[in-house]
């Protein structure tokens, strides 16, 4: 399978701590990629780096094949590298719809229109209906996105994101706070995602881990300790050791 | 619901973000009216839909794209002087006089907005404040071009259309100034209903998830930034047409501290904020300046410091008490 | 030239008095306060009155100043400016200036609008004047009672309690309350302080920049740039940025009076561009 998004040598350093070593990370086209570590791994870090919030202090990233280290996030959100929040990142003041409609917009070259009304052009009223009902937002669609309850917010981050027709998309933690009847609903989403997706996942959840991912990379201390597929991570006596024996990992 | 019924509700929904409000209509038979209800009023008249236009343009930049200014009087100065001159040296029509003016104050607005993109709230508005001084001081210093602390007098304007003559009652003044005010306003309108206007939102509302979804920031706020300052140009090229003369007035604090003033009393974020602000702050000062002309400054301070302490949302859109926003 | 930069100095250390009040509560509180420059108008009518009024001694109305801007500013914290710490910077901005109206307004009400005249006791008039120099006896004084507050100040804050705690409180407010430090005590005694020595600087400034109603406004792009570009986390930036800002404008006035204060805000533009933290502040938190 093709590489789509590869890392190589990413390093990035705060002053005296280093928060990403030397991480030579591959994402292969359709992947069900998890990435798992302690507390403080580094993850959310990596995934900065990825989508361009942080830049590298060393090290190149390259989405298929081509070097994309400068680009400017919004730059590589319009290539296809599209990342949801660990905590939620919304639009507070809008609506679902008024959120997904700009995504989309965004996504289909519209947003910089100034002479048309917002979802006017019938594509994008489609597309937003569609990911509406995907997401089981529609009975909220015009409520502010300040009141919505938790659970429908994870979904719209998670809408949103899908809204930007992702080639590689990032997941940070998507069930983190999500109240465990309410899991189900998100990991059919994220289960229910398209074969040409490549997905990127960070969890804790091991059941979604499990449940999901093909493949799992070990990220310890901003360095990757381990990769491989689901059955031989779990039964990884270093693995179990990491998360079970050192106290800050 | 079913996929067909999220369809329609979607457009429903969408096309109702962007219907005339009954209020929005009654506005503007009211505007179209006043111009034969004005009467004698018709200089005060002109005076506020000036000061309407420039606190509406201040709301895109500061309502909108959320940068707080202390110096949005530079593009309202720079648009007076380009307008004053042009009348001068070129041409005294006003409308191509104007178109001038705008063009000026929005390559001022463009070049300036590279100021704006990043720092903090006080870093942005230092350097709003300077750029605002430093026109000031260019204006002062270049007294053979602008009349220093004189001002540019007998700024004669040829017809408007080539057939209205502006006379000294000022109603073809207030109807110029009108037409463009309500002009701007749909433009304005037209824009922030639009995907753009919308972003412009957007970014306000969270910066980072802006990002994460493909929109370009900062070409966003230079676009935003030099759309406002081309309105404000345009207030002020209506000022120096429609009174005759343009002076350093024009760029001073006071000016970009009364429209911040005005935005503030009439809403911001919802475009007709500072057309309510004008008129209700152009009342309030002749009011008080009635009663006491000299110490004006002392009841807008108090004014300022009393809304500020109970909060400005208190004050602003009756009918917003009643609809849960 | 070696006179300018004298007197550039002289400039700068006074606006350093009056600008590092805000500086440190711009740092502490987040609070953008345009109406800094009405307290300093104050310490001037406080001097220029309690001398032609009272007849007293230059020198003790100096303490007197100080300790009325205080009282003052211990006042306004604690009733008007509290409630508004959490407002948004537009808000904050708007009250501040209404203050600086109310403030101008009041005292053209109360004074007049006319210019102020200091008159200097006789030993502080005058200078001394060697080959390359000539040194104003009371732009020395300035020089040498700036230098010392500085000294002061900054040993309050690396050396004593209240330094640290007030450190602690700029750095991050919550995690200081969390460890007991009453947040709330340390902005009012450094609100007090910084009003205080703004009015310290006004008395000392009125025959040096001139005294009147529009002094706020006037002086408030000044003490603003030295806070911008000086940043707030440390007293050393705005003092250096206060000492460049004095320097730059006297020789500018000097050399190119034609373009005078432009091109202060000039290099003020291109600094906050390039670095809108400021030229020695670190990049913002908030």
């Amino acid at each position: 399978m093709t590489v789509v998004l590869e890392t190589r040598g990413l390093v990035k350093r705060f002053g005296g701590l280093v928060a990403t070593n030397d991480v030579s990370l591959s994402v292969r086209r359709g992947a069900r990629h998890a990435l798992i570590g302690p507390n403080g791994a580094g993850k959310t870090t990596l995934i900065n780096l990825l989508t361009g919030v942080l830049q590298p202090s060393a090290g190149q990233i390259a989405l298929d094949g081509v070097d994309i280290t400068r680009l400017a996030p919004h730059q590589r959100v319009r290539r296809g590298i599209v990342r949801t929040f660990q905590i939620n990142q919304l639009f507070h003041e809008l609506t679902p719809l008024a959120s997904l409609a700009l995504a989309v917009s965004a996504q289909m070259g519209l947003a910089r229109q100034w002479w048309r009304p917002l979802g006017r052009d019938e594509r994008v009223a489609a597309a937003c209906a569609s990911l509406l009902t995907q997401f089981r937002l529609d009975d909220v669609m015009n409520q502010r996105v300040g009141s919505l309850a938790y659970g429908k917010r994870r979904l719209l981050e998670i809408a949103t994101a899908i809204a930007c027709k992702p080639r590689v998309l990032l997941l940070d933690e998507p069930v983190a706070g999500v109240p465990a009847g309410e899991r189900q609903e998100i990991s059919e989403t994220i289960n229910a995602l398209p074969e040409e997706v490549s997905v990127l996942l960070i969890e804790h959840d091991m059941d979604l881990v499990f449940n999901f991912a093909r493949t799992v990379s070990v990220l310890v201390n901003g360095a990757l300790f381990a990769e491989g597929d689901v059955q031989s991570i779990s039964n990884d006596p270093r693995v179990k050791a990491v998360y079970l024996g050192q106290g800050d990992g | 619901m079913t996929r067909e019924d999220t369809l329609t509700a979607v457009r429903r929904s969408l096309d109702a973000a962007t219907r005339w409000r009954w209020w929005e209509m009654v506005l503007g038979a009211l505007a179209i009216a006043s111009w034969w209800l004005v009467g004698e009023h018709a200089l005060l008249a002109n005076e506020i839909a000036i000061l309407a236009l420039f606190a509406v343009s201040l709301d895109l930049v500061l309502g909108y794209a959320g940068i707080v200014s202390l110096g949005h009087a530079a593009f309202f100065g720079l648009g007076a002087y380009t307008a004053a001159l042009f009348a001068k040296l070129v041409t005294p029509d006003p409308l191509v006089g104007l178109a001038a003016a705008i063009a000026a104050a929005a390559v001022l607005g463009s070049v300036s907005s590279v100021l704006i993109l990043r720092g903090s709230d006080l870093a942005r508005l230092m350097v709003t404040l300077g750029v605002a001084l430093v026109l000031y001081e260019l204006a002062n210093k270049l007294d053979w071009l602008t009349g220093g602390a004189d001002g540019l007098q007998g700024v004669v304007m040829g017809p408007l259309l080539g057939r209205f003559d502006f006379d000294l009652y000022g109603r073809t003044a207030y109807g110029y100034s009108l037409v463009v005010l309500v002009v701007c306003v749909l433009i304005a309108r037209c824009v922030v209903q639009s995907p753009f206007g919308v972003s412009l939102k957007a970014l306000r509302d969270n910066r980072l998830r802006a990002m994460s979804i493909g929109l370009s920031v900062p070409w966003r706020l230079a676009a935003a930034y030099t759309f406002a300052a081309a309105l404000a140009g345009a207030a002020g090229a209506l000022l120096a047409q429609t009174s005759g003369f343009a002076s350093l007035d024009v760029l001073d604090f006071h000016r970009s501290a009364d429209v911040l003033l005005v935005l503030v009393i009439g809403g911001t974020g919802y475009l007709y904020g500072g057309i309510f602000g004008a008129i209700a702050f152009r009342l309030l000062h002749d009011l008080v300046s009635a009663w006491t002309p000299q110490y004006w400054t002392f009841w807008l301070g108090l004014f300022l410091v009393v809304l500020m302490l109970i909060g400005r949302d208190r004050l602003v859109r009756p009918w917003a008490w009643w609809s849960r926003s | 030239m070696l006179t300018l930069l004298f007197d550039g100095i002289a400039y700068g250390m006074l606006l350093f008095v009056l600008a590092v009040g805000l500086a440190v509560t711009l740092g502490l509180m987040n609070f953008i306060n345009l109406a800094h420059g009405a307290f300093a108008m104050a310490g001037g009518y406080v001097t220029v009155l309690l001398m032609s009024r009272f007849g007293v001694p230059f020198l003790a109305t100096l303490p007197a100043a100080f300790v009325l801007t205080a009282l003052a500013g211990a006042l306004l914290e604690r009733t008007l400016y509290r409630p508004m710490y959490t407002k948004p910077h537009l808000d904050q901005v708007l009250f501040s200036i209404g203050l600086v109206f109310m403030a101008s307004a009041a005292v053209d009400y109360l004074v007049g609008s006319q210019q102020q005249i200091v008159q200097l006791p006789a030993y502080l008039e005058g200078r001394f004047d060697l080959q390359v120099v000539g040194i104003g006896k009371y732009r020395l004084f300035i020089i040498v009672l700036c230098a010392l507050l500085t000294v002061a100040l900054q040993a309050v804050l690396s050396r004593t309690r209240f330094g640290s705690r007030l450190r602690a409180s700029v750095d991050d407010p919550r995690v200081a309350s969390g460890l007991g430090i009453n947040v709330n005590r340390v902005f009012l005694l450094t609100f007090t302080v910084g009003s205080g020595l703004a009015g310290l600087g006004g008395a000392l400034g009125a025959e040096v920049l001139g005294l009147d109603p529009s002094f706020p406004l006037k002086f408030m792009i000044y003490f603003l740039i030295v806070v911008s570009v000086g940043g707030t986390t440390t007293i050393t930036g705005p003092l250096l940025a206060a000492l460049l800002l004095g320097v730059a404008d006297v020789f500018g006035k000097y050399y190119v009076p034609k373009l005078g204060a432009f091109i202060v805000y000039v290099l003020m533009i291109v600094i906050l561009s390039w670095r809108p933290q400021g030229l020695f502040g670190r990049a913002a938190t908030r």
